[in-house]
């Protein structure tokens, strides 16, 4: 053979576990990077919320007694960010969970010195990253349009999305992590059409027969929307929502780990 | 630190009524390379994977590093590198950006922007990798299972789908790798790869181990007994060729129209199959007295039939 063109010594072993917490930031990166380069996850996330939010903002297609004297934007807007929040860290995060693990994406970092724990973590923390985007943009337009969120409750709002961001985060690991890549694209986009028109985001609770409200309340759609109806509207701090919020998260994160395949 | 670099014994794995690994004992001692060769199904990526931690084993014991990797995965995954079989990776992840996502999981890595270049990957950094071609996934996942300088590598097929020159680099590379006291376990369907390559190589069928040794052990074995190839017209009754001959003799139409004596092979022997042919009415082409090759070590002991 002829000379090598690897010298001597260039491959001595020298393992270890890099930093943890320049792999979250570097994982984390990735999966932003990757859900804002990827067209549909965009369009999902934010084409289709800000079609939403102009469209009832400017068209008069609300039933006017839904919000009695307010301005509509005002309204709808929270109501967008709660959609918002189900499209990126509950349908988009279950879809791309699903295919990553199709194309071994997990097996190959879990075979590297990549806590299991991480995984997640850094999924949620881009999630997390995307959320705020999304707020920006459609807040930054709502703005445009007219938007005055209450002053008082906008510390509560932010607190109300984090948790919502887990909660469906956890929920989209969960759809993502058992199923087949197939049956998670289509069961994720019909849990997103079902939630965003009957499941407490555009329909309001109180406008729904009692029964059925109560169902709805209990949804971590109707609680996220309610919640920041109450805050961004009244400004006050919705407990109740974060409640749900909370269990939903706590039952989701619970069965996941039990359920969650590697492929 | 003495431990072998993966010790196995009595390796048993069931996917419900099928024994993918039946009974494996394996040994496999630190800085040699290690080839597992076998058809498909023959149960050597259920056995990768199982050294991986990415499965359990029904029975059994298994020690990578003197490590469980059942039990040990946290400790044991800094000090080795895996490469899967098909690669792994996001769709829409740049070829640079995913060998950097893995480097920083490593205390120590080597320099990503290197090792993409000594794989011919320079070219192909911001490409998506499912924009790559196969030759190129792989060699991304090679870099991804080098990248953290582990001790000990799990290759499974990993010229699978490269272009010969791309083989003859990763050839030349696990060459480096071993040269530095990295433990290379790989599987192939190669014999070339496995001849060229491995101190060692295990021919794994049905899930367990048929035949160990250096590739020149397994060639060697029954060295005396050479053996006859000769090409004529398919069909022959390789019976009637077989009476022709002393007994012990066995003779087989290994593909259409390629023929086997397997036997000591002597002048006497020669001539006989020489005569028959003539009073068949054929002609013996490309007649041929030599040892067996590492496939046909492999045929041999894993059968000629194709799997389904």
């Amino acid at each position: 053979m002829t000379t090598s063109r690897f010298a001597p010594g260039t491959f001595t072993p020298a393992p270890g576990r890099g930093r943890l917490g320049r792999m979250l930031a570097t994982h984390a990166r990735v999966e932003t990077a990757l859900t804002l380069r990827h067209g549909e996850q965009i369009l999902l996330t934010l084409l289709i919320p800000l079609a939403l939010l102009l469209g009832l903002s400017l068209l008069d297609v609300l039933p006017a007694g839904e919000f009695a004297g307010m301005e509509r934007v005002d309204w709808i807007t929270p109501r967008i960010l709660a959609l918002a929040v189900l499209s990126s860290a509950f349908t988009g995060q279950a879809i791309a969970l699903g295919f990553d693990r199709r194309y071994g994406v997990l097996k190959r970092l879990s075979a590297t010195a990549l806590p299991r724990w991480l995984l997640v973590a850094g999924r949620l923390v881009a999630a997390l990253v995307v959320v705020a985007l999304q707020v920006l943009v459609l807040g930054g337009v709502a703005a445009l349009l007219g938007w005055s969120p209450s002053a008082a409750g906008i510390a509560f709002g932010v607190v109300l999305l984090a948790l919502g961001t887990l909660c469906f985060g956890a929920l989209g690991v969960l759809l993502g992590g058992a199923l087949k890549a197939e049956a998670v694209l289509a069961l994720a986009n019909i849990v997103w059409f079902v939630l965003l028109l009957a499941g407490g985001i555009l329909m309001v609770p109180s406008a729904l027969p009692d029964a059925y409200a109560t169902v709805v309340a209990l949804l971590p759609s109707g609680a996220l929307a309610e919640g920041l109806h109450a805050a961004l509207v009244d400004g006050a701090f919705s407990a109740g929502s974060c409640a749900v919020l909370a269990v939903w998260a706590a039952v989701a994160a619970a069965i996941a780990t039990r359920t969650t395949k590697l492929t | 630190m003495n431990a072998a670099a993966v010790e196995i014994t009595g390796l048993v794995k069931r996917f419900g009524s099928v024994t993918a690994v039946d009974g494996l004992d394996l040994k496999m001692p630190r800085g040699e390379i290690l080839a597992l060769l076998g058809p498909n199904g023959a149960g050597k990526t259920t056995t990768v994977e199982i050294c991986e931690g990415f499965r359990t084993p029904d029975a059994g014991t298994v020690r990578v590093l003197g490590l469980d990797p059942a039990r040990d995965g946290a400790a044991l995954r800094p000090r080795v590198g895996v490469m899967p079989q098909g690669g792994g990776a996001y769709p829409g992840v740049r070829a640079e950006e995913m060998l950097r996502l893995v480097a920083t999981c490593a205390a120590d890595p080597l320099d990503p922007a290197w090792l993409l270049d000594v794989l011919g990957l320079g070219g192909t950094r911001r490409t998506p990798f499912k924009r790559l071609s196969g030759g190129q996934q792989q060699r991304l996942s090679l870099a991804c299972a080098l990248i953290g300088r582990p001790e000990l590598v799990f290759l499974d097929e990993p010229t699978a789908g490269m272009d010969p020159q791309a083989r003859r680099l990763v050839w030349e590379l696990l060459g480096a790798l071993r040269t530095d006291g990295v433990s290379v376990l790989l599987t192939t369907h190669l014999m070339e790869e496995a001849e060229s390559l491995a101190d060692d190589v295990m021919i794994v069928d049905d899930g367990a181990v048929v035949a160990q040794g250096s590739p020149s052990a397994l060639t060697a074995e029954h060295a005396e007994d050479a053996q006859l190839r000769f090409r004529a017209r398919p069909g022959l009754d390789t019976r009637l060729l077989a009476a022709a001959l002393p007994e012990g003799y066995v003779v087989r139409e290994s593909s259409p129209g390629s023929y086997r004596v397997i036997g000591h092979v002597d002048p006497q022997v020669v001539s006989t199959v020489t005569s028959w042919c003539a009073q068949q009415g054929v002609l013996a082409e490309e007649l041929h007295v030599g040892r067996r090759d590492l496939e046909e070590v492999f045929l041999e002991l894993t059968g000629r039939e194709l799997r389904t």
